[in-house]
């Protein structure tokens, strides 16, 4: 353990790519099996432990602390498994007696078996035993294992990349056969180090690393030529796959996958359904997945009631009916299509869905233009062009002789989001960020004017944690410090009145309706856009203002 | 609370100029210049310039001498660790606080009272300055920059070992390491020593004058050598010490790939070593860690603690629990010489 938790804190400092390449190569060259495979499936998310989760470990250190104490403790360090590794009660220092008997701390495959194989009635123990034994830095990997946020600024890509450096191979390779691997991954390290094969993998209904697209500025426009792309509408779902095929006995295997090849099949079994069924045969999908009622794509977050649940019964299915728009066709009765140009995978992707017609899917359809600007036209008035404007949020430009290239390539597909929204609004709470921000003030909450009983009074309408610089980070958090006038907690309240009041340009997607907030409304995906120093808090936006906006959301439908 | 309040039950009063002794009148690390001082230590939060008169140790005055030139102060008076000293209707006395060379708590007492003024202080051995003493009072004021249970500073030596190792592992790489100008870099110095570096140890000019000073003191640093602008870029491998805000410096990007160190009990926090851009945090401490202020607090016998500066919150509630009448003074000013950039050094 102590190697492996070595490696986590040296990544965790390490700033540079190039650098994490190094020491991640360094660590699985000289470290034995099954270590370095449980390391792997740490890192690429494929450890899960059933029972042990980040409450058991609550539980376990309120036996050990004073309340109050880990409560100011967790607020300051902001970061749970720090909080306990630092907190646990030290064992005393045996080893440093000569003669020290105490035995070696255990191995990463030891806790990762612990963890796995112990009976939930006696985790406890178990866990509070291997914690014990570990000193301060194997207590924190520990704890990051369990609550399976590493935060040491490794993807999966990365360390998949790491990998394939050691074996001089494409990073890809690698990634093509992941869905058929399990930890420790024996066999991929002895393909890896030429003592074996490459693994074969048998999954019929495998994920294929999705292609991503870069953003595009404006200024890209003028060196891309129109006649090399399509455009599609960038629909407001989540991107995924959708894949079937048939196992060794010809029972049909279907998957839904999220982008990151997380199997979602159990929270979409209407889609399961459609994609198992006879007419869909053996192919994979990619496309997005919306929520479609007559016809009519609804906002994201009538999605958002059907993502991440475990179960789904009838009721929740049919008042929220998933559906698959679909963007591209990477495979088809066995065939891999992903080395075909983009045009010839959309002219397969369009017979097969005329053709087999399965339910739920339908084709994404293009966006028409002769040239940037009729193309900028549309991307700013979605429903003109025919859109479902309030499921659009921007459009997606391909070139018609992409190849389907996992990982995010430049020069193939660009997203053009929509511009967003901006609002004038006055800070009114400021609470302590967690991680790389513990300790500064950076999740604001903010507010728009309204008429209240006695005149104008400010109403939150949103929070936002991000959008600034680091410099203007420290001057937010110097401001938040210099006009508070309350604290509760950790949240200060500041000084927001039509005489002093720091005005933020808030930028977000959409606006829409919510009881759950005292404003009735609830913004998507705010953001601090820019900090109006110069901006009188007595004119910052008003509630109508924001109002407004559900209503020109509404209009494009 | 105004200055000079005479209805105060204590021998001690806060205020907004510092803690203020009537019954003697004068201030302990007064935050602004006022007529007679009692200084705990130089870090410059604590000491500042232009009092009247100023009473510490032989040690402090000299290092604000360095630092603020000769003229820091109308009149100076040393006092010796126990020594007791009659100002007004009290006795003063100062004993090692194991901050940094010259550091003392301050003991004030009459007939009915004794408090102690502790300054910063820490309980760790410290090869560069007298290791702190228990002073047996009525109320202990106490500081509480590491006030959480999380702090918890490591054996420094191991500390220093990674640094050690990390130069073997890296030698095309220069180690710099930002520890504060006094105390720190010079107890950084000897524990480099006695991990057993043999090199040279490079410095930034800023740290010059201080550790030629502890040197004459009688500290052994071994060689010690100050940094020249044209020679940064041969110090592959090397230990450089320089003051923290030098990290960031144009001045640190001429050395071959450096490894940014800090040497400082924040870099137990994992956050604040990434947020600082530090690649090897060195959790050593001039502070006391939680443990050691819990166990200053109860070895003083005290009934009454108060808290200076720092995560005072969570010492109070925990000073609470244990039946102690606690109390936060919330003195704005005091920082913590680990965190705040350096000052201008003169």
């Amino acid at each position: 353990m102590n190697r492996f938790a070595q490696l986590l804190d040296r990544l965790a400092f390490e700033h540079a790519r190039n650098g994490k390449l190094r020491i991640l190569t360094d660590y699985f060259r000289h470290t034995d099996d099954p270590d370095r495979g449980y390391a792997l499936a740490a890192m690429t998310g494929g450890l899960i432990f059933q029972h042990a989760k980040a409450g058991l470990i609550r539980t376990l250190i309120a036996e050990r602390t004073d309340q109050t104490l880990f409560e100011m403790s967790y607020d300051y360090v902001g970061d749970l498994s720090e909080t306990v590794a630092l907190l646990w009660p030290a064992r005393p220092a045996q080893s440093a007696f000569i003669g020290d008997n105490s035995p070696p701390p255990p191995t990463l495959s030891e806790i990762v078996e612990t963890l796995r194989d112990t009976p939930k009635a006696v985790l406890p123990q178990a866990l509070a035993g291997l914690l014990d034994q570990l000193d301060e830095t194997g207590r924190w990997a520990l704890l990051k294992l369990i609550t399976g946020g590493l935060r040491i600024g490794v993807s999966a890509r990365l360390a998949k990349t790491a990998l394939a450096l050691m074996g001089e191979l494409e990073p890809d390779a690698i990634e093509e056969i992941w869905p058929g691997l399990a930890p420790p991954y024996l066999d991929l390290f002895a393909w890896i180090e030429g003592r074996a094969d490459k693994p074969v993998v048998s999954d019929p209904a495998p994920f294929r690393a999705a292609m991503l697209a870069h953003a595009l500025e404006e200024t890209n426009l003028a060196s891309l030529d129109p006649e090399d792309f399509v455009a599609e509408w960038k629909w407001d779902g989540i991107r995924v796959q959708a894949v079937a095929g048939y196992d060794d006995e010809g029972v049909v295997v279907g998957r839904l996958y999220s982008r990151t090849g997380e199997d979602i099949s159990g929270a979409f079994p209407d889609v399961l359904e459609a994609i198992c069924a006879r007419n869909f045969g053996a192919a994979a999908i990619d496309g997005e997945l919306l929520i479609v009622r007559e016809g009519r794509v609804e906002s994201f977050g009538a999605l958002q009631q059907r993502l991440n649940r475990k179960k789904v019964d009838a009721k929740l299915i049919a008042e929220y009916p998933a559906h698959v728009r679909a963007y591209d066709l990477l495979s088809e009765d066995g065939q891999d299509l992903r080395a075909l140009p983009f045009a010839e995978r959309r002219m397969r992707l369009t017979r097969f869905l005329e053709t087999r017609t399965p339910s739920r899917f339908d084709l994404s359809p293009l966006v028409p233009f002769s040239n940037w600007e009729a193309l900028a036209q549309a991307r700013r008035d979605p429903a003109s062009a025919g859109g479902d404007a309030g499921a659009i949020e921007g459009v997606m430009l391909k070139r018609v002789d992409s190849l389907y290239v996992p990982g995010r390539p430049t020069g193939p597909w660009w997203k053009w989001k929509r511009d967003p929204f901006t609002l004038d609004a006055v800070l009114m709470y400021a609470q302590r960020g967690h991680g790389k921000r513990s300790s500064f003030y950076s999740d604001y909450t903010f507010g728009v004017w309204r008429e209240g009983v006695q005149g104008d009074e400010l109403v939150p309408v949103g929070k936002a944690y991000f959008g600034f610089t680091d410099a203007d980070l420290k001057l937010l958090d110097k401001w938040v410090r210099d006009h508070t006038t309350n604290r509760f907690g950790p949240v200060r309240e500041v000084e927001a009145n039509r005489k002093i009041g720091l005005v933020l340009e808030v930028a977000f997607e959409g606006v829409q309706r919510s009881t759950r907030h005292k404003s009735g409304v609830a913004m998507r995906f705010p953001r601090v856009s820019r900090i109006r120093w110069d901006k009188p808090a007595r004119d910052a936006d008003r509630i109508e203002a924001v109002e407004a906006l559900i209503g020109e959301r509404k209009a494009g439908v | 609370m105004s200055d000079g309040s005479r209805s105060s039950p204590h021998l001690l009063t806060p205020t907004s100029a510092g803690l203020y002794c009537a019954a003697g009148d004068f201030y302990i690390d007064p935050l602004r210049a006022v007529p007679r001082a009692l200084i705990t230590h130089a870090h410059s939060d604590h000491a500042r310039r232009g009092h009247g008169a100023v009473l510490a140790t032989r040690e402090t005055l000299a290092i604000m001498a360095l630092r603020y030139g000769e003229a820091f102060c109308a009149a100076r008076q040393i006092v010796g660790y126990g020594q007791a000293v009659r100002l007004g209707d009290v006795d003063v006395s100062f004993h090692p606080a194991g901050h940094v060379l010259g550091s003392a708590q301050v003991l004030v007492a009459n007939r009915r009272q004794r408090i102690v003024a502790s300054g910063d202080y820490k309980r760790a051995a410290d090869p560069t300055c007298a290791l702190f003493e228990p002073v047996a009072c009525d109320v202990f004021i106490s500081e509480a920059t590491f006030g959480l249970p999380v702090f918890r500073h490591p054996d420094a030596r191991r500390e220093v070992d990674k640094l050690i190792a990390s130069c073997a592992m890296f030698p095309d790489r220069a180690h710099l390491v930002g520890a504060y100008s006094l105390g720190k870099a010079q107890r950084m110095m000897a524990l480099i020593r006695q991990a057993g570096w043999e090199r040279p140890i490079y410095i930034h000019g800023a740290l010059e004058k201080i550790t030629d000073y502890y040197a004459a003191e009688g500290a052994d640093f071994g060689e010690i050598r100050k940094v020249a602008a044209a020679e940064r870029s041969k110090l592959a491998g090397e230990i450089i010490l320089c003051p923290p805000s030098s990290l960031q410096d144009v001045w640190s990007r001429k050395f071959p790939d450096p490894v940014a160190a800090f040497a400082s009990g924040w870099m137990r926090v994992r956050a604040r070593a990434r947020q600082r851009g530090v690649e090897l945090p060195l959790v050593i401490s001039d502070h006391a860690d939680w443990d050691d202020l819990c166990a200053t607090i109860r070895e003083s016998q005290c009934a009454q603690v108060w808290i200076t500066h720092g995560e005072a919150e969570a010492l109070v509630h925990w000073a609470s629990t244990i039946g102690l009448d606690a109390r936060p003074l919330h003195l704005m000013g005091y920082g913590d010489e680990e965190e705040v950039t350096d000052e201008a050094q003169t």
